[in-house]
């Protein structure tokens, strides 16, 4: 088991380039999630670190060993792949010890790392089966069932569960979080899902363009974003973003949405932006769960009145949406606030967790 | 005047569903028809050759009813089966194609491999080149072949014209560029990450070839050697070409050569030893008709 | 700051160097395998294809005994004579006439094996595809015999309907028609596989939404049938174009040429003059003279292949 270090890494593809410069360090025993769009170079990385992709610049250390020249085989790490590529032909058990085989292990050693291995996903029936036979949760277990008997130093997961009906996902999402529980090793995970990142990792790497956008716990992601990207990327429904600007009104900073709403901010936000230029082009940002039907009164609590266009029930809530100033937002209220289509609600704004960002950088202030 | 229109209305309906229905009742049997009488077209001439086998010469001669057998025999086939000449034909035949299979299949399917999956310089274009190679008929090769193999003979002393084994090297030109060119395709067909599995498990190319290439792609590997074998046994130009001698000549070239003497037709043994030499590929189809099929249809749908 | 990056800039570009340097080394090292794999390939090919493509250009310049250069003496000799032009006319019509009824029977029976219930479709398929399995060489023996002057089983069943005899070798034009006749036997099959695997990738929605905008049987093949099988139509048609302008079994076994060289087309004229007759410059430029034919199908076929791959 070992660290993973990515120094300075580029991609380029001819005139494209896909990865522009990476830094990355992921601790023995991690399980670091990429998470980001489709071609936000999330994949790519991950290949550079699997040996199957050159990398046109920089460096990727392996237990601290500099590997950019070592083939795959010799990285000593395994992968998971999204179309689980299991050796049609093989077995079950074939398919998992073919590493092991080709690298002449004693017979004895194979066959009880490969019962160990099935023992721990839950696979032991199905050893003797060829791959066409098994479900797609199935295959998933002997897809990861293969890179554990190889008992790599990193194990790295490429968008797995991408193939997987809803239901099957989530168990498969706890299967993964089991046997890392179980075997500690260092994982790379890549996913689009924002879910996924953040029920699955330690940290999350959000990237975006070729660019890290912020690493940080899935809480940091949650609370604290650092960009517009992350904070519109983490979280669902996503955040609503308002532009908005500051006024100064009787010695109290005021954040004015329209020409008929504005409201005080809170003294530990006011204090955080009082030095923000007073002109920037701003966007108040605030979570679905924090514009809700107004409960019991707080510091920070606003209300207003709006129409609502939709709603949606949900069950356990109700999403409701309306329209300010040209912009679509998104509420979470509770099922029995007598939220109904096209009708006036009054609504709460938690501005304890509001965040504001500059238009123009979609830097979080 | 609106009642008399749903009266038209109803019973119109009802008239065209049925006719619908026994529409496609006599499609299904002017279908099945045309395939009898279509069948019928394409079996006459091995039926033939199966009912006229079976006939004494004196029989031919007599001209009885050419459609029925009124006193079958085997002696055309006993004839055939116990005289060495034919026997060396049949064996000659099998020699030649089973190596040029194998040699075959040693060419093209590395070859296949590094074109569809090592991209390296000028691979594309090589592809192409290939299946263009299989564009080129033997009837355009057999005269500068036949000149080149006469200049070979006199500057180095190898006898190579009138030998059956100079066919060895002869028959991959027909055989190689088409099965290569499938073989591509079906190589094509598997995904990426399989060799990327393979690679990370710690194969070499080479292994990821043996080991789950080729026996992924055995559908594909099966239809290019049924294909690479009955060419080499329909083959007639080459060795019509080539070799003249009787214990150097292939089945169709010495069943047309030696059975045929001058006018003499003795056209019970003809057909015997016609259907004899149609009997390999009959049988492999018979057994492999899905993979016989697949390999027929791969140099198209697979581009 | 602008400093600091210019650094960092050049400190990557050198890195970048060092990496291109071994980075191209593997590349080279996965290219050499590969290339030595596909090196009997090309060998055979550049040996025993393309060379004598090339030299039988070079043959066709020489005199008959090949000791001199005669440059195009051979293919003026050719167009004064009149057995070359009836092997030109005799070439294209064999070729396209086979051609033409190849496609049109096998598109037929394609259609009727298509319609039958799917479980009787493997047997049928495999009956009338045996015209293909069989060594073209065998067969044309059995049609030989069919077509016997006084045995032919054809001529014994006319009779009983008061036709014939008929000289179905022994005559210029019956002999033409016999020996298309035989190469679309042989060939239909072919043309039956192709459609027929063309016609099941064709999506029953489709024959569905047709019928319900109300496209009749004719309407349904017009439009949505022929469309989405232009492209294996024109990529068969092709190949076949080629394979029966280059025949040789049938025509050399059935009739030889005969009678008086009216059913030769380039292949077995071509072996006649330049193998029976030791002519082999001759017989070369005969033989060349089905390039143009060749190199214009494969252009087209290039064509339709690639664009299926671009459609993929």
């Amino acid at each position: 088991m070992a660290e993973v270090n990515l120094r300075k890494v580029v991609k380029r593809y001819d005139d494209v380039e896909a990865v522009r410069g990476i830094d990355l360090d992921i601790a023995d025993h991690e399980f670091v999630v990429l998470v980001g769009p489709s071609g936000c170079g999330k994949s790519t990385t991950l290949r550079m670190i699997a040996g199957l992709e050159d990398i046109t610049d920089g460096d990727i250390m392996i237990g601290g060993d500099v590997v950019n020249d070592v083939p795959p085989k010799d990285r000593d790490i395994a992968m998971v792949f999204q179309n689980y590529a299991l050796y049609p032909h093989m077995t079950v058990a074939e398919n998992m010890s073919f590493g092991l085989r080709l690298k002449h292990y004693p017979k004895a050693e194979i066959k009880s790392r490969v019962t160990e291995a099935a023992r721990m996903l839950d696979i032991t029936d199905l050893i003797d089966r060829k791959p066409k036979q098994l479900s797609g949760g199935q295959r998933q277990r002997v897809a990861m069932g293969r890179a554990i008997v190889r008992n790599p130093k990193v194990f790295l997961f490429d968008e797995p569960l991408s193939n997987l009906d809803a239901k099957l996902r989530v168990q498969m999402r706890i299967e993964i979080k089991k046997v890392h529980q179980k075997v500690r090793t260092t994982t790379v995970y890549v996913t689009h899902d924002q879910v996924e990142a953040m029920t699955l990792a330690d940290r999350v790497v959000v990237m975006n363009k070729g660019r890290i956008e912020q690493i940080g716990t899935p809480n940091e992601l949650y609370h604290k974003p650092a960009t517009r990207f992350v904070a519109g990327f983490i979280g669902s429904p996503a955040m609503n973003f308002i532009p908005c600007r500051l006024e100064e009104a009787s010695g109290r900073l005021n954040i004015r949405l329209t020409d008929r709403l504005s409201f005080p901010l809170p003294p530990a936000r006011a204090a955080r932006y009082r030095n923000v230029p007073r002109d920037d082009r701003l966007l108040m940002g605030i979570r679905p769960e924090h514009l809700t039907e107004p409960r019991a009164p707080e510091p920070g609590i606003e209300t207003f009145e709006s129409v609502l266009d939709v709603t949606e029930p949900m069950g356990m809530e109700t999403l409701v949406y309306f329209t300010l100033e040209g912009s679509q937002i998104c509420g979470r209220v509770s099922p029995g606030a007598g939220a109904s289509d096209g009708s006036p609600m009054r609504l709460a704004v938690d501005l304890n967790n509001m965040h504001l960002l500059n238009e123009g950088t979609g830097v979080v202030l | 005047m609106s009642t008399l229109a749903i009266d038209k209305a109803g019973p119109r309906r009802k008239v065209k569903y049925g006719s619908m229905k026994s529409d496609r009742a006599w499609a299904l049997r002017w279908s099945y028809f045309f395939l009898v009488v279509f069948a019928i077209f394409s079996l006459t001439p091995p039926l033939y050759m199966l009912i006229t086998s079976l006939k004494s010469s004196a029989e031919i001669s007599a001209a009885t009813n050419p459609w029925w057998v009124f006193h079958p025999t085997l002696s055309n086939y006993i004839e055939l089966l116990t005289s060495n000449q034919f026997l060396r034909f049949f064996w000659n035949s099998a020699i030649v194609s089973v190596v040029v299979v194998a040699i075959t299949m040693l060419i093209s399917v590395p070859a296949a491999f590094a074109l569809a999956r090592m991209r390296f310089w000028g691979s594309a274009t090589l592809a192409t080149g290939v299946f263009l190679t299989y564009l080129i008929p033997d009837s355009l090769l057999f005269i500068p072949l036949f000149k080149m193999l006469a200049t070979v003979q006199e500057w180095t002393g190898i006898p190579l014209l009138n030998r059956w084994y100079v066919l060895l090297f002869i028959y991959p030109t027909l055989t190689v560029p088409f099965c290569t060119w499938i073989m591509i395709g079906y190589f094509a067909s598997i995904p990426k990450e399989l060799d990327e599995a393979a690679i990370i498990d710690g194969a070499s190319w080479f292994q990821t070839l043996t080991r789950i290439f080729i026996p992924v792609a055995l559908p594909g590997l099966i239809a290019a050697t049924i294909f690479a074998f009955t060419v080499s046994w329909a083959q007639f130009l080459y060795p019509l070409v080539f070799t003249t001698s009787t214990d150097q000549l292939v089945m169709p070239v010495g069943i047309i050569t030696s059975l045929i003497k001058g006018d003499v037709f003795n056209w019970g043994q003809i057909m015997t030893g016609a259907l004899l030499g149609a009997a390999p590929p009959l049988i492999i189809y018979a057994f492999l008709m899905d993979y016989y099929i697949a390999g027929l249809t791969a140099g198209a749908t697979k581009g | 700051m602008a400093d600091v990056v210019v650094e960092q800039g050049r400190l990557a570009r050198s890195a970048g160097t060092r990496k291109r340097a071994s980075l191209h080394h593997a590349l080279k090292r996965k290219s050499t395998v590969a290339f030595l794999m596909t090196l009997p390939l090309i060998l055979l090919i550049a040996l025993l294809v393309l060379y004598p493509a090339f030299y039988s250009v070079h043959l066709a310049t020489l005199n008959k005994s090949m000791q001199k250069f005669v440059g195009f003496g051979n293919f003026t000799f050719l167009f004064k004579r009149e057995t070359f032009w009836m092997v030109v006319r005799q070439s294209c019509l064999f070729a396209i006439t086979a051609v033409v009824f190849k496609a049109l029977i096998g598109f037929i029976v394609a259609h009727f094996v298509h319609n039958i219930p799917a479980k009787g479709q493997r047997k049928w398929r495999g009956m009338l595809l045996v015209p293909w399995v069989i060594p073209p060489a065998m067969s044309t023996l059995a049609w030989l015999w069919l077509f016997d002057p006084s045995y032919s089983a054809f001529n014994y069943t006319l009779s009983y309907f008061g036709i014939g005899p008929i000289p179905w070798l022994g005559e210029a034009g019956w002999a033409r028609f016999s020996v298309i006749l035989v190469n679309v036997w042989y060939g239909a099959p072919f043309f039956m596989i192709m459609y027929l695997a063309a016609l099941k990738s064709v999506p029953e929605q489709l024959y569905e939404a047709a019928a319900i905008d109300g496209a009749n049987w004719f309407q349904r093949i017009w439009y949505v049938t022929l469309p989405m099988m232009r492209n294996i139509i024109a990529i068969t048609t092709l190949f076949s174009l080629i394979v029966t302008f280059a025949n040789f079994d049938i025509v050399r076994i059935l009739t030889s040429g005969g009678p008086l060289d009216q059913t030769h087309i380039f292949a077995t004229w071509a072996f006649r003059v330049g193998i029976e007759s030791s002519d082999i410059p001759l017989g070369a430029s005969v033989s060349l003279f089905m390039v143009p034919i060749l190199a214009i199908a494969a252009i087209f076929i290039l064509r339709d292949i690639n664009k299926r791959g671009n459609e993929a």
